[in-house]
């Protein structure tokens, strides 16, 4: 379109938002996941407090125009704290039919639609099953909203024509175009997403500079035409002072390690095969091998654990990433480094399941088998992330508790936290406490021998380094004989050694805080209880139900085997426990068999996270 | 670890030195006391302190070979072994590395580490006790034994063609093949030497006798009435002959070998196959005097190192690129990498 002096609108009024919720929407090629990135860079660099939530199909390029194909950032930015990605939307992007009508039904009513009207073609509406004469933009079906429809994709190629770019490349710059829109209406700068295009495209100046051009001309756009009636602002947050970063729980994963190695001192080793959605943990940390870091892609899952276990018994700090699936191969190694008693972290990045379940989707579901998935009693600790940023002391906290209590340590996070993300008031180094690996080097037993299964008053058996001269012994999955691991079939023995692993894993909960709740008071009507990635939903709802005059607790668990020391009479100090857990009630099996309360569950597993409307209202009916 | 220095002074160890304070409980007969005997006589040769040296094993008969050894050592599980020894390895490549294992932990349960492990070329000595059976679980039939055995498992004789392992090493692109047996001592401990010498993954399949459940299952290649027939002795650049009276020879026809009598065909030995272990294309016909016959002759077993290569080895080629790495960026420091590249400041 030719912008003239006749269609120009000089002045569109801005209003004042406290939280907006854009959802782009597009093509699994439409680049909606670099567009939503940009998005929240910008907003995150203005001050604003924020969430992600990535969303894409499981195959990697799904039939072009099918609703299978359709990849959608959400992102959630407000000048409040921000714990979730947002129920509903305010700015639905929709480049194509497929993705008004996948996303259309989580749009606010008399939210805004930024339609690309090229993917609303007879041939689009088609592929997205629409029936034939069929057009939702034309057929009144979305009075409620306000549309703009836009033909992003001939006002690029406008854009860019005589710029001697194919075809294919204009295409591929149409993202910029919403973008450059989005940044005009939300009343944000194009300066980081210009930086952020010359760097990527540093070595071809052309495409660097089409995109900037058609970034531009969305704005322009934006402001030149009438059909904006309103401009939004968002201002900056009230965060705590301090130097934030974006990042994403599988990358705060990553860089945990790399810290719990440094703080221990010890060489890190990540063994790994490649599995959605913890491959991002094997990308990340195979960057930092020039720090102490060596990842290892396995042949199989198996091999993965196998190798992690070799790393630790060899002095190192052995890990190993997965998912469900992953996670149930690997369960006899677990078994293994349970009875073998050394350090191991084992991260279940959990999906929907069972089997290859939904694996592009978020879910709850493997605590049970955290708990229990092995033959044998071998309890183990278990921890569980409850953000992005919080994967970080999650993974430190894992280190800490395998390498001081010489055990493996299972540490769930979820797809959900894994590729979303949130500002992070990261610590400097210093601020870190070590964590304190003590490898033993003289005989510990009578006439100068070596008990490598004699335990301290923590229960903990000594660790040794092979290549530590007159230490050797052998150990392995066979029973042993109490302090001197040598294999012994003895049934008393054997009862004996159960009860020592398992007391050595429930000492754990000497060391870990106690819990108290994180909003609301240590008594009352009713505490909501939550784990892992549940967090941001819980914390928003409850303070909102705070906030309005109810009587509710959030309190939310990070230590889950043990659990801490106090949980069972805190919650005896409420009328009604209330779990909302992504899953059919795992932790609330856990927390009525152990403590007698008549906990209420509250599930959802539809391979995505709670809202908070969801929460509110089943808060509300236990009120009443 | 121990310097040189401190090596040198220490008097030499003895094979006694090697021996644990446990018990040794394999079946009377058993291979295995032989395997266990040739290890820790040759061991002191090696010059390798004790604490330097790990073990590590799966399940199996074989697998409890690291309770018997004065070393570091794992006992594992089932097929892991070599998976559990690749970490260790990578974490410590100071560490003289053995795995143990059996026919069905090397190659049934753990065969896809056992390929990959070739692959890879950690630097580490891979022992296979092959007695054709599964004797720790009683005696069914492995993926090494004959096809129509009879076992516990198969009372109708076994439906299934054997892998071969030498080929399935070469195959899986290993560094050094070698085969020997339990009743044959001092081959044993050339091979084991061999192996110990070798930089990268030293495959060693040892034939070894199952008293209970598949006596005598190798005994054509170890007594003395049909060993020189059934059984040919491989060193490098020495000609491949064999026989009661080395009188046969093996030569190449075109791409096929052929078994010729010396005598009789007057052929001089230096026109006969002769033996390069570093030639792989040789190797893979020599790996297949197995089951394969040639112009449908029956071709005796091969012994010794069949193939040896010399390759770099995974630990070396990771420490080389982390050393590059470092050396081009430089250890990031923690708060940088806490921070990343993007950050902001809320006042």
């Amino acid at each position: 379109m030719e912008i003239s002096a006749t269609n120009f609108k000089p002045h569109v009024p801005i209003i004042e938002a406290d939280s907006i919720v854009i959802r782009f929407s597009g093509d699994s090629g439409d680049g909606m996941q670099l567009t939503g990135n940009q998005f929240t860079d910008t907003a995150a660099y203005l001050g604003n407090d924020l969430s992600t939530f990535p969303e894409f199909p499981a195959e990697i390029r799904a039939p072009i125009g099918t609703t299978a194909g359709v990849s959608g950032f959400q992102v959630h930015f407000g000048s409040r704290e921000i714990f979730t990605p947002g129920d509903e939307y305010d700015v639905l992007v929709a480049m194509n039919s497929a993705a008004l009508k996948v996303d259309l039904p989580r749009l606010k009513k008399g939210g805004i639609i930024i339609t690309n009207t090229a993917g609303f073609d007879k041939k689009n509406l088609s592929l997205a099953g629409y029936p034939d004469g069929v057009n939702p933009l034309e057929n009144g079906s979305l009075d409620e909203y306000t549309v703009h429809k836009i033909d992003v994709t001939k006002f690029t190629k406008e854009c860019l024509a005589g710029t001697g770019l194919g075809m294919k490349e204009i295409e591929r710059s149409k993202n910029m175009f919403v973008l450059g829109l989005l940044f005009w209406m939300f009343d944000e700068p194009m300066d980081y997403t210009v930086t952020f295009i010359n760097e990527k495209f540093a070595k071809k100046p052309e495409i660097a500079e089409a995109n900037i051009k058609t970034l531009k001309a969305g704005w322009n756009f934006g402001d030149h035409t009438e059909i904006f009636t309103t401009r939004f602002k968002v201002s900056a947050a009230k965060l705590p002072k301090g130097v934030y970063r974006n990042i994403s729980g599988n990358q705060a994963t990553a860089i945990g390690l790399v810290a719990a190695s440094e703080l221990s001192g010890l060489p890190l080793f990540l063994g790994s095969y490649p599995i959605t959605p913890a491959s991002d943990v094997l990308h990340e940390l195979s960057k930092y091998k020039a720090n102490n870091v060596k990842t290892f892609q396995a042949e199989d899952e198996i091999a993965a654990i196998c190798a992690a276990i070799g790393a630790s018994y060899a002095g190192g700090l052995g890990v190993t990433t997965t998912s469900g699936p992953g996670m149930s191969l690997k369960t006899e190694a677990i078994g293994l480094a349970t009875i073998l008693e050394i350090p191991l972290i084992i991260i279940n990045i959990q999906r929907g399941g069972p089997s290859t379940g939904l694996p592009t989707k978020t879910e709850q579901s493997d605590l049970m088998q955290a708990m229990y998935g092995r033959h044998g009693e071998g309890p183990l600790p278990v921890i569980a992330a409850s953000s992005p940023a919080d994967c970080f002391n999650t993974v430190l906290e894992a280190a800490r508790i395998a390498i001081e209590h010489m055990t493996p340590v299972i540490c769930l996070t979820d797809g959900y936290i894994a590729n979303g993300t949130e500002p992070w008031r990261f610590p400097s180094a210093d601020q870190l406490s070590p964590i304190k690996a003590t490898f033993v080097t003289e005989p510990n037993g009578p006439d100068g021998t070596f008990l490598p299964y004699k335990r301290d008053e923590k229960l903990v058996r000594p660790m040794v380094k092979p290549g530590t001269k007159g230490l050797m012994h052998r150990i392995g999955g066979l029973e042993k004989g109490n302090e001197t691991g040598n294999v012994s079939y003895d049934a008393v023995n054997h009862e004996k050694m159960t009860h020592l692993r398992a007391a050595k894993i429930e000492k754990i909960a000497d060391f870990i805080p106690l819990i108290k709740p994180d909003s609301g008071k240590e008594t009352g009507k009713l505490a909501v209880l939550g784990w892992g990635s549940t967090s941001g939903a819980i914390k928003t709802a409850v303070r909102e139900l705070i906030e309005a005059g109810h009587d509710v607790a959030h309190v939310h668990l990070h230590h889950i085997n043990p659990f801490p020391k106090n949980l069972g009479e805190l919650l005896s100090g409420y009328d009604k426990v209330l779990i909302p857990e992504m899953n059919c009630g795992q932790l609330i099996q856990l927390i009525r068999a152990k403590y007698l309360i008549p906990a209420i569950g509250f599930n959802k597993v539809q391979g995505l996270p709670f809202t908070t409307i969801e929460l509110k209202n089943k808060i509300l009916e236990l009120l009443k | 670890m121990s310097t040189i220095a401190e090596q040198e002074a220490l008097p030499k160890l003895t094979a006694k030195d090697f021996a644990s304070n446990q018990e040794v409980k394999w079946c009377p007969g058993c291979g295995d006391y032989s395997i266990l005997k040739q290890v820790q006589t040759v061991f002191p040769d090696f010059g390798v302190p004790k604490e330097n040296i790990v073990f590590i094993s799966g399940i199996g008969c074989a697998a409890r070979f690291t309770y018997y050894m004065d070393t570091y050592g794992m006992h594992s599980i089932h097929g892991r072994a070599a998976a559990i020894a690749s970490g260790v390895k990578a974490t410590n490549p100071d560490l003289s590395v053995w795995i143990v294992s059996g026919d069905g932990d090397a190659l049934s349960i753990g065969g896809n580490h056992f390929i990959h492990l070739m692959r890879k070329n950690f630097d580490v000595n891979y022992l296979v006790f092959n007695n054709q059976i599964y004797g720790l679980t009683k005696g069914q039939y492995s993926p090494t034994s004959e096809k129509g055995k009879v076992a516990k498992s198969t009372p109708y004789g076994s439906i299934e063609e054997p892998f071969n392992p030498s080929e399935i090493a070469l195959g899986a692109k290993s560094t050094f093949v070698a085969r020997s047996l339990d009743r044959d001592p001092k081959h044993m401990q050339m091979v084991l030497k061999r192996a110990n010498d070798h930089k990268g993954t030293s495959f060693v399949e040892i034939y070894q006798n199952c008293p209970v459940f598949n006596d005598g299952t190798f005994f054509a290649f170890s007594e003395k009435e049909t060993k020189k027939e059934q059984a040919i002795f491989l060193e490098h650049g020495k000609p491949l002959v064999f026989g009661q009276n080395d009188d046969k020879g093996i030569k190449f026809e075109g791409h096929v070998p052929v078994i010729v009598d010396i005598k009789e065909s007057g052929i001089s030995l230096d026109d006969l196959w002769i033996h390069d272990e570093h030639d792989k294309t040789k190797a893979n016909i020599i790996a297949r005097f197995f089951d394969n016959t040639f112009n449908g002759e029956h071709f005796p077993r091969p012994f010794g190192v069949i193939y040896s290569e010399d390759r770099s080895t995974y630990e070396v080629a990771m420490a080389d690129q982390i050393a590059a790495i470092t050396a081009k960026k430089g250890k990031t420091p923690l708060d940088k990498i806490l921070s990343g590249d993007k950050t902001w400041t809320i006042l």
